[in-house]
């Protein structure tokens, strides 16, 4: 629907209003990786546009399902990821202090990335076939709350709070969505005001305890647990506002920088793009997360509005966490950038959010597809 | 609450519009808040990058530079022709920095595995971090081939702390020979550091003079260090070169020193505890100045490590003390030309003798010559040839000791000397007033007595008696020097009538060349003769020893001043040694470090074949030495506490002026054995020897014993 009248109407199917600064995006996570690498195509930047060009690929194919489809594969894709994530636990590959591969033999997989799409597909078809009655009961809010703690659990135990958390934010603003009544989640919020503190001597780790608390005082420990804050602030920071150029950023190239080529992608770029670049990273999200509310918004029926909706927050919950890390916001949580960051299952799960949105977009456009 | 609690038990009425309502307006409020995060991200960016981008930079600049100091090539130390006595010599190095180590115990066990090092090293390295302050660099290996220090220098970016260098590093050609006169060098400690703030102090692969003339010298030989801007990575990997400045070396500085003479004086001690001087008596230049046993600067650079320390405390001949400059012996017989000198001059007739029965009375006292068999008919040329002591006796109790007090002031005892060093000790010149103010005690008969036999208070250096033996044989005030070159004036005369210096001179050529003390002391050239004066100082009271044999401690230190040749002098030379058992022990040195000056070739045939008795130079018997430590001990030497090395400090440096426990009596020398003085008979003249009064006579209300 967007901008259809410029374009012809033999690829005019696709959005391109949002695939065409998302691409932008992509190519500017290329050159930061590019540049990343030390000026190299390996190892980052190649696979990086490869994997958006086999995941757009993908995308397109979901796009083509039909809505029923959709409501089929849920319960299904659901019972598939949990299983596959009690496989973690029981047999996955260790890495970084916690257990959350699965190594396919051709590809290591990580579950609980599926999983993120999934609980908003999930939570979508339950609450299109709640009878609209019950939304207000417990019926509307007991069974959904076991489909997120259910996955919730295995993620936390891996441990892997990131993803935890990024789960029980699409479920949750899914649940928002479907039109539970609001004083359910005012209530969860004081809940969570007031056991988070609890939480936090209780259930966290120590390396996750040790981040909140760097995260509240960077400065404290410049050396140890917040040097990661200090220097992502100074990478952007130094940046300015047209940056280093491309390739001088030397944040990144000499190492100080942790992760220069995932989690802290956005502050590499900005030291070498400056604040131009940053705002640019922005606005394109900022693009791709208002068409994605307004495909939910268009979006003829409940399964589909709620569907879009929760994707699209899925996304933002994605760029939200990780630029507030980055500019030291918030704790240091294992999120990466999406469509910038290098790694492959980020890449897929936002990618099926896109696809998934076309989708949608695609019913929206052509009511001959309603049922 | 009524309409809450209604709602909770019958939910209120929901269908399709409403829920199609309330998802338009809650798609709305998530809409909203993310755009809210989205300008809350896009302020925070602005302030990031824009408020505190000046800060910011200026922390990634500080993250990128890296200012490394390079270590300036410290100045060499030449001898009066040239030839270095301290230079430096390029190599491989590395070095940790304990406060940037990750891992101590990983990062050391791989140094260890590509170093090869042995776990002697490994402890003394442990022991080195332990005690440096973090931000000071500590050597862990230097002088490395480059396979080695390429295996270090690749793994660089896995050992976080350890820093790599081709640099320069301190080396002494001559080893042992010049420990006590050069020094040493070593990382400035903690304390240096505090007096003097140089950054270079704490750059890798510094070193500071710790000892002699490496100290003294330190600001002169240090140098400008050049310094490096380099960038590097987050692990201290260098990446590139920003700009260089090239380091400025530090100033050359010539000695007097000959090598080769310090060299063969040094080893010439051999195994013995001595010390040798060799002075060009003309000018003051110190030839050579060593102290023996002594320790090998170049191992010490990287500091004293366990089993090093655990050698060095073991050996009781005290290698770390410079014996030259504050070793304090009183100093026997070798003052007696000068004491003669003094009765000249208060116009004694040196044809006036006395008869040397063996001892002399005094009132009802008798002091005895150490030839208890006696000396017969004694003239001021026996005295000295002979080394008669009832002669000296007898006229000093006419002169008074004053005038020999005065005299021995003249030739340079009792005094320090402008040189660069630290510490000499002044020793004791006796006098009544002295006496007097020291102890409130009047002078007695008795102190004359010690005092004109170099025993007593009198206390003497070897340097001062070197410089003694120059002034008797040039008859000027000989000053000595050090520094090559430095202002130069030329000796004034010492005021002492050539006529007596013509008969001291002649007198102490007979010790070597005629019916003298020390005839084995002769040079073995036909045309050039030395002249000497031989010195058994006691160590103990006859009470405990006769000081020629039983327990090392308490023999007789062996002296011997001498110059040559007698009819030009041209070269001084004093040379104790430690508990010899007397004077034999000292003179066969003097005599081959002369004869070394005269033709080298001889000087070291005689020396080659000695050092081949003692099992090599001194370094190789040090090398020795070590092995043998090494495997009997191996790690399990004890670590050294700072309190041991500072009262190594103090045995090294013991305080100038030593309490002297006060004199009681005369301290007669042991009766000679006669084989031991086979000039004795030949002296002539010997008189019917009137046998020692063997009468113990009082000493009123005094103790026997004469401890000292």
């Amino acid at each position: 629907m967007i901008s259809r009248s410029i374009v012809p109407d033999t690829i005019a199917r696709q959005p391109w209003g949002m695939l065409v600064p998302l691409m932008g995006l992509v190519t500017l996570g290329a050159a930061v990786l590019y540049s990343a690498a030390g000026g190299s195509l390996q190892p980052y930047a190649l696979s990086h546009v490869l994997r958006f060009f086999v995941f757009l690929g993908m995308a397109i194919v979901i796009s083509r399902f039909n809505r029923d489809m959709f409501r089929m594969a849920a319960y299904p894709i659901y019972g598939a990821i949990v299983i596959l994530l009690v496989l973690v636990e029981a047999i996955g590959a260790v890495g970084g202090g916690s257990q959350r591969w699965l190594n396919l033999g051709f590809m290591t997989l990580q579950p609980s990335e599926l999983m993120k799409p999934a609980i908003v597909l999930v939570l979508a078809r339950f609450y299109e076939t709640l009878p609209h009655a019950m939304t207000a009961s417990w019926r509307g809010l007991v069974p959904a709350g076991l489909l997120i703690l259910l996955p919730v659990a295995f993620v936390a135990i891996q441990p892997d709070l990131g993803t935890a958390l990024a789960i029980c934010f699409g479920g949750g603003v899914t649940m928002f969505l479907a039109g539970l009544p609001m004083w359910w989640f005012v209530s969860a919020g004081v809940t969570a005001l007031i056991g988070a503190p609890i939480a936090f001597f209780t259930v966290l780790h120590d390396y996750q305890r040790n981040r909140v608390l760097t995260f509240l005082d960077p400065e404290s420990d410049p050396l140890g647990t917040g040097y990661h804050i200090t220097q992502s602030k100074i990478a952007i920071g130094s940046g300015g506002i047209f940056g280093k150029g491309f390739g001088n950023g030397s944040q990144s190239h000499l190492q100080y920088l942790p992760e220069p080529h995932t989690d802290f992608v956005f502050a590499t770029m900005s030291e070498e793009w400056g604040m131009v670049g940053g705002y640019f990273v922005l606005f394109v999200f900022a693009l791709v997360l208002s068409w994605g509310l307004r495909v939910a918004r268009n979006a003829p029926d409940r399964f589909s509005s709620l569907l879009a909706a929760g994707m699209a927050a899925t996304i933002f919950f994605y760029v939200a966490i990780n630029l507030m890390m980055v500019m030291g916001l918030a704790p240091v949580v294992g999120i990466p950038l999406p469509f910038m960051s290098h790694g492959g299952t980020s890449m897929m799960t936002n990618m099926i959010c896109i696809g998934t949105l076309m989708a949608i977009n695609r019913w929206n456009t052509r009511p001959n597809s309603l049922s | 609450m009524k309409i809450n609690f209604r709602r909770l038990i019958e939910p209120r009425h929901v269908s399709a519009g409403t829920l199609r309502n309330s998802f338009d307006r809650r798609s709305l409020i998530v809409g909203g808040v993310q755009g809210g995060i989205g300008v809350l991200l896009a302020s925070r960016m602005a302030w990031l990058a824009i408020g505190q981008n000046a800060k910011y930079e200026l922390e990634a600049e500080s993250n990128r530079v890296n200012l490394s100091l390079i270590p300036p090539r410290r100045g060499w130390l030449l001898d009066r022709n040239g030839t270095p006595l301290a230079s430096n010599r390029a190599d491989f190095r590395v070095d940790v920095i304990p406060e940037r180590m990750g891992d101590k115990a990983q990062t050391l066990g791989t140094l260890r595995q590509l170093l090869n090092m042995t776990p002697i090293a490994v402890q003394d390295l442990e022991d080195k971090i332990e005690k440096a302050r973090g931000f000071a660099p500590v050597e862990v290996a230097s002088g490395l081939d480059f396979e080695r220090f390429a295996s270090v220098s690749v793994r660089l970016p896995d050992l976080p702390g350890v820093v790599t260098q081709r640099g320069f590093s301190r080396f002494y050609p001559l080893g042992p020979s010049v420990g006590h006169l050069i020094g040493y060098v070593g990382p400035a400690s903690a304390e240096e550091y505090e007096k003097d703030h140089d950054p270079v102090l704490i750059t890798p692969g510094y070193k500071v003079g710790k000892d002699a003339l490496e100290k003294f010298y330190e600001k002169d030989l240090r140098g400008k260090p050049g310094a490096r801007r380099v960038e590097v990575t987050a692990s201290g990997r260098i990446v590139r070169d920003l700009d260089t400045r090239e380091d400025v070396p530090g100033k050359t500085i010539k000695l007097t020193i000959d090598a080769g003479i310090q060299d063969y004086a040094a080893r010439r001690i051999g195994i013995e505890s001595g010390a040798a001087v060799v002075m060009d008596c003309q000018t003051g230049d110190i030839l050579a100045m060593c102290s023996m046993p002594s320790f090998d600067p170049n191992s010490f650079s990287d500091g004293i490590g366990r089993l090093e320390w655990k050698m060095l405390s073991d050996d009781d001949h005290v290698p770390l003390r410079n014996k030259v400059l504050r070793g304090l012996y009183p100093p026997g017989s070798t003052v007696k030309p000068m004491v003669a000198l003094s009765f000249m001059e208060a116009g004694l007739d040196p044809n006036e003798s006395v008869f040397c029965g063996g001892g002399l009375r005094v009132g009802n006292r008798v002091f005895h010559c150490w030839n208890h068999r006696g000396h017969g008919q004694v003239n001021m040329a026996k005295g000295i040839y002979q080394s008669c002591d009832v002669y000296f006796y007898h006229f000093a109790q006419r002169i008074g000791m004053d005038p020999i007090a005065a005299m021995a002031g003249r030739l340079g005892l009792g005094h320090d000397f402008p040189l660069p060093v630290s510490g000499q000790s002044y020793g004791t010149v006796p006098n009544p007033a002295w006496k007097l103010k020291k102890y409130g005690k009047e002078w007695q008969t008795f102190d004359t007595v010690n005092a004109t036999i170099g025993q007593g208070y009198f206390l003497v250096n070897p340097l001062q008696q070197a410089i003694q033996a120059s002034r008797i044989a040039s008859g000027k005030i000989i000053m000595p020097r050090l520094i090559h070159g430095s202002d130069y004036e030329a000796p004034k005369s010492l005021g002492i009538a050539e006529e007596h210096l013509a008969y001291i001179h002649q007198a102490m050529s007979d010790v070597a060349n005629g019916p003298g003390s020390a005839p084995h002391a002769r040079l073995p050239f036909p045309d050039i003769k030395l002249a000497g004066k031989t010195g058994t100082a006691q160590v103990v009271g006859l009470n405990i020893g006769n000081g020629k044999g039983g327990q090392w401690k308490h023999r007789d230190h062996g002296h011997f001043i001498c110059f040559a040749p007698v009819e030009n002098p041209r070269y001084a030379c004093s040379v104790v040694i430690e508990h010899g058992g007397g004077s034999p022990a000292a003179y066969p040195v003097a005599r081959d470090i002369l004869t070394y000056i005269f033709d080298k070739q001889k000087g070291m045939d005689i020396l080659t074949e000695l050092e081949q008795g003692w099992g090599g130079t001194p370094k190789q018997r040090l090398d020795a030495r070590y092995r043998k430590y090494a495997a009997e001990y191996g790690v399990g030497a004890p670590a050294v506490s700072p309190e041991q090395e500072s009262e190594a400090a103090d045995q090294a440096n013991p305080p100038t002026e030593a309490p002297q426990p006060i004199v009681r009596d005369a301290q007669s020398p042991a009766p000679e054995p006669a084989a031991a003085n086979p000039a004795a008979p030949a002296a002539g003249a010997p008189a019917p020897a009137s046998p020692p009064s063997p009468t113990p006579t009082a000493t009123p209300a005094q103790t026997p014993g004469n401890p000292q």
